[in-house]
């Protein structure tokens, strides 16, 4: 494992609607590590999630990515970053090759038959051209989850990413990112589902204030 | 596989404005009903000005410029509330703020859409509403040209306050407030103009004004509103 820390989070602060979600939250996330955030409900898990991708800057303390300021180094930092929210960012009067095409568009190169490919990896071969509005909740889902199979991000931020997906879809999910943090990825993800991919998910706790 | 990049995004500028105008006109393609909406709007309000008002052929020579500019101004407002409404509203947003690109292509590519889906039918009818409210030819002509510098000004204006009430629940009627004194210079020298055509003044300085507002909007606003989307998104 490198020395220098991928994530590096220092005394980060955050209060919502007059109530403190969390206070001097510290912690270093290296290359190669799978790190869940863990709470109740409403412990800011989500928002911790949106800091920690550049999304929101509702807070205090300083976060660095690969030793630079993540609010300093915007562009850098998002090249190297993959998120998934609780919205999937799937356009509905769109088909999924366009929306493939246009989240790509502004990123890396990636041809015709790669997007084909990422979408029939994700079991929606032969929905290529059906708008999305007449998929179902789960298959919008996995227009959103075939960004997976065509990032080369080293960074993976992904909340709730298991949402209305079914057991087959989760399991292909589980062994995707296990691949992934073979190969020295990075990802940090919020969910519910009991996550089976062997040892190596650190866990970090909100809500006590407790991290393991 | 994963090397962290230094160079920024491997995809070009134009690459991602042209992507994100080619996105936008699919979709406002794919909804075409809410694309005739402003258009509607814009010729009712003028073809109930000679109906409510007076039909009188120099009472509408005198105000059909400034009848077919206010209407325009306020089609636009209307469909300002879309701008990112619903890209909002299904995560799309959130993918483009944390795009490498600067924020400002995207805003400008769809800025862009923005103007060719309303403002351009706009001022492609208004000859004909400039017709029906007794303008002269001379009149038309320079009413088109004002419309021409002018509604690109009210699209790339109007974004920002889209950008800054797009997080809110109703931001509908925010937006109609922050941007109209800023509407209020562009609606008059574009009136102004056309008045200027009537009484044979030169309107070449009115026209070079309308040119540098478009073209301060052109370079500051998708600044701002790239900022206000920031901001928007923090919350």
């Amino acid at each position: 494992m490198n020395d220098k820390p991928l994530i590096e989070a220092k005394s980060l602060f955050c209060e919502r609607d007059d109530r403190v979600l969390f206070e001097s939250l510290s912690f270093d996330i290296h290359a190669g590590e799978m790190v869940q955030i863990e709470g109740p409900n409403g412990s800011g898990k989500t928002t911790l999630l949106r800091i920690l991708s550049g999304l929101s800057e509702a807070y205090e303390g300083e976060i660095y990515f690969n030793g630079e300021d993540i609010a300093s180094a915007r562009a850098e930092y998002f090249s190297n970053l993959l998120y998934l929210g609780h919205k999937p960012g799937v356009k509905a009067v769109l088909t999924p090759v366009e929306n493939l095409v246009s989240y790509t568009a502004c990123r890396v190169n990636r041809s015709g038959a790669e997007i084909e490919a990422a979408l029939a990896k994700v079991g929606l071969n032969g929905y290529e051209d059906v708008p999305c509005h007449s998929l179902s909740a789960g298959q919008h889902r996995r227009v959103a989850l075939a960004r997976l199979y065509l990032s080369d991000a080293p960074l993976w931020i992904l909340d709730e990413a298991f949402t209305a997906i079914d057991k087959a879809g989760v399991k292909t999910l589980e062994q995707l990112m296990a691949q992934r943090v073979a190969e020295g990825g990075t990802i940090i993800l919020t969910t519910h589902h009991e996550l089976s991919v062997g040892g190596g998910l650190r866990k970090i706790t909100l809500g006590t204030g407790a991290i393991a | 596989m994963t090397v962290i990049k230094k160079s920024g995004p491997d995809a070009g500028m134009i690459a991602t404005l042209i992507a994100v105008l080619k996105r936008d006109l699919t979709i406002a393609y794919r909804r075409k009903q809410d694309l005739a909406n402003p258009l509607v709007f814009f010729i009712i309000a003028v073809s109930l000005f000679p109906l409510g008002v007076s039909p009188d052929k120099s009472f509408l020579q005198e105000a059909g410029a400034g009848v077919v500019w206010v209407a325009a101004l306020l089609a636009t407002l209307l469909s300002l509330d879309g701008l990112f409404k619903s890209d909002f509203d299904d995560g799309s947003l959130e993918q483009y703020v944390l795009c490498p690109q600067p924020l400002f292509l995207v805003v400008l590519g769809k800025v862009i859409a923005h103007w060719l889906v309303t403002g351009l039918p706009l001022l492609l009818l208004s000859p004909v509403l400039g017709v029906m409210m007794f303008l002269s030819g001379e009149q038309i002509k320079v009413l088109f040209v004002t419309l021409l510098l002018g509604t690109p000004v009210l699209s790339l204006l109007g974004a920002i306050g889209a950008a800054l009430t797009v997080g809110l629940r109703s931001g509908g009627v925010l937006i109609s407030l922050l941007i109209l004194p800023l509407y209020i210079p562009v609606l008059i020298f574009g009136t102004g103009t056309v008045n200027a055509a009537v009484s044979g003044v030169s309107t070449l300085g009115f026209l070079s004004i309308l040119g540098a507002m478009l073209a301060l909007a052109l370079a500051l606003s998708p600044i701002a509103t790239a900022a206000a989307l920031r901001i928007s998104m923090s919350n």
